[in-house]
């Protein structure tokens, strides 16, 4: 367990934080169905870095973006989701 | 040939001090090419090994393991044996795994302690044992054993679970299959690679697959730790960490990987006489042969394959679990560990040819990839062998992700970190 930087309240226990999907998961409206099977069904999955959709769900229920490492754990970044934040 | 494990060895044996036992498996400098590669040493990759070279005569066949065998999840699971699923793909796929487990130890020349001592879900309100008698109606048109329990009947096999009606949980009811149980996960490991060594079948451990060799759209060999090793058919065998290896070939599959925990109390008398599992709840309680109490619940929801979880997830487990068994709080726990698992987004496997010529796929285990062992090492031998999916993994193609013929046990839909 660790803690999470929320941008809204400052770091907190990870229990608050929910886990959602990574950011190139996001369904385009705008895209063929082809993509959105993609976006949908399958994952990058690396043993590495990855842009991850979190939400502080038992605190300001915000959504933000994490930075994050799968094999160590370390948060790179937190970003507050908007625009800028998705693809 | 190597000396059977049998009474008459160990007597023999007697006579010169048992000098004449050896290694239960060689240690091989691997070749320039095999028929198959199996890329993992788990259950799973020696199960497969095993059955390609005893029932598809394909010997030529080598096993990389990138640490040493037994040491991921086959050695890291909570070691239930059951196929009480309500689809019919799942239990007859883990059906025809558990008429296997019944006969492995003679087929091996092993002991895998296979104990079929019962297990049972337990039923919590109306809307539970609606689903239980379902899915037991669902299996006996099967011709699987199921068997709906009264509280009476419950207590009369475990005595310790709370079956008061002021329970926080009361227990209304339970699904019990007799048939199924328990096995000793080291030497379900151990037995396999005996058994698959004996039949010629390399097995190179300490070999990590670093990338694969490509020929167009063909894989024909890997590279490893140690050194370029060709194959005509390779089979990625990794669960848990699929979505890595697969990556190195350049797909994308439907899995995330997560970290599932277990933990074990000290060894004590006998107290859980079955495997209880509520999934109402979602917690699972057996009793080792040694005596300890080995306890599951929930996996982390969320993408981690660092091996090392969360101590919330387990105190939820804990709390369920002395919630129904008020007794177990009273035990020290002794150990704790996890394993890393690939979440699949139906929640059931993946066996089968893959989008790129002469590679295979056997992935997506979620938390249930032990009592699979056999059924999943049968047919992914077949599919290695043949090319083409045996008529039981047929339905755990990677393709029905994409045509929308998911097996969604729980009906959950694309979410493995909801699961």
């Amino acid at each position: 367990m660790y803690q999470i930087t929320c941008p809204h309240c400052g770091p907190r226990a990870q229990t608050e934080f929910t886990y959602e999907r990574t950011t190139d998961s996001v369904v385009d409206p705008a895209g063929d169905t082809h993509a959105a099977m993609q976006a949908l069904y399958t994952r990058a999955n690396p043993m590495g870095l990855d842009d991850e959709i979190w939400r502080h769900t038992y605190g300001c229920r915000a959504w933000m973006v994490l930075t994050r490492h799968r094999v160590t754990h370390e948060i790179r970044a937190v970003k507050a989701i908007g625009p800028e934040a998705l693809p | 040939m190597k000396t059977p494990y049998s009474a008459f060895s160990l007597l023999r044996g007697a006579l010169n001090g048992q000098k004449h036992w050896e290694p239960a498996w060689r240690d091989p400098e691997p070749r320039a090419s095999y028929d198959v590669i199996i890329i993992g040493g788990g259950g799973h990759g020696l199960a497969t090994a095993y059955y390609l070279a005893k029932v598809h005569g394909i010997r030529n066949v080598a096993v990389l393991e990138k640490s040493w065998i037994g040491g991921g999840n086959v050695g890291r699971n909570t070691t239930l044996v059951r196929s009480n699923y309500r689809l019919p793909q799942l239990h007859n796929f883990f059906e025809f795994g558990l008429k296997l487990w019944h006969n492995l130890s003679d087929d091996l020349n092993y002991n895998v302690m296979f104990s079929p001592r019962g297990a049972m879900f337990l039923g919590h309100n109306d809307g539970d044992m609606i689903k239980l008698a379902e899915r037991g109606d669902a299996m006996r048109c099967d011709g699987i054993d199921a068997e709906l329990l009264t509280p009476k009947q419950i207590a009369k096999i475990e005595p310790l679970l709370d079956l008061s009606r002021g329970a926080r949980f009361p227990i209304d009811g339970a699904l019990i299959q007799w048939r199924a149980g328990t096995a000793r996960h080291d030497a379900v490991a151990w037995g396999y690679a005996r058994a698959a060594d004996a039949l010629g079948v390399d097995i190179i451990q300490k070999c990590e697959v670093t990338g694969f060799v490509k020929d167009g759209n063909r894989i024909t060999g890997v590279e490893t730790t140690r050194g370029r090793i060709l194959a005509g058919r390779t089979g990625i065998c990794v669960a848990g960490h699929s979505g890595h290896v697969a990556g190195l070939a350049g797909l994308r599959l439907p899995i995330e990987s997560q970290t599932l925990q277990a933990l074990v109390t000290e060894g004590v008398k006998p107290m859980v006489q079955s495997v209880i599992m509520s999934q109402s709840l979602h917690f699972y309680v057996s009793q080792s042969d040694k005596g300890g109490i080995v306890m599951g619940g929930d996996p982390d929801n969320w993408p981690s394959y660092a091996r090392r979880g969360q101590p919330t997830i387990k105190e939820h487990a804990i709390a369920q679990a002395v919630t129904c068994m008020p007794a177990l709080s009273r035990l020290r726990m002794l150990r704790t560990w996890s394993g890393v698992t690939d979440m699949s987004f139906d929640g059931s496997p993946i066996i089968g040819p893959s989008p790129i010529d002469g590679l295979y796929l056997n992935a997506g285990w979620c938390y249930g990839g032990f009592k699979a062992t056999p059924a999943s090492g049968w047919t992914y031998a077949h599919t290695l062998a043949t090319g083409k999916p045996h008529e039981l993994n047929a339905p755990f193609s990677l393709e029905r992700f994409m045509t929308g013929a998911t097996i969604d046990e729980t009906s959950v839909g694309p979410f493995p970190n909801h699961r």
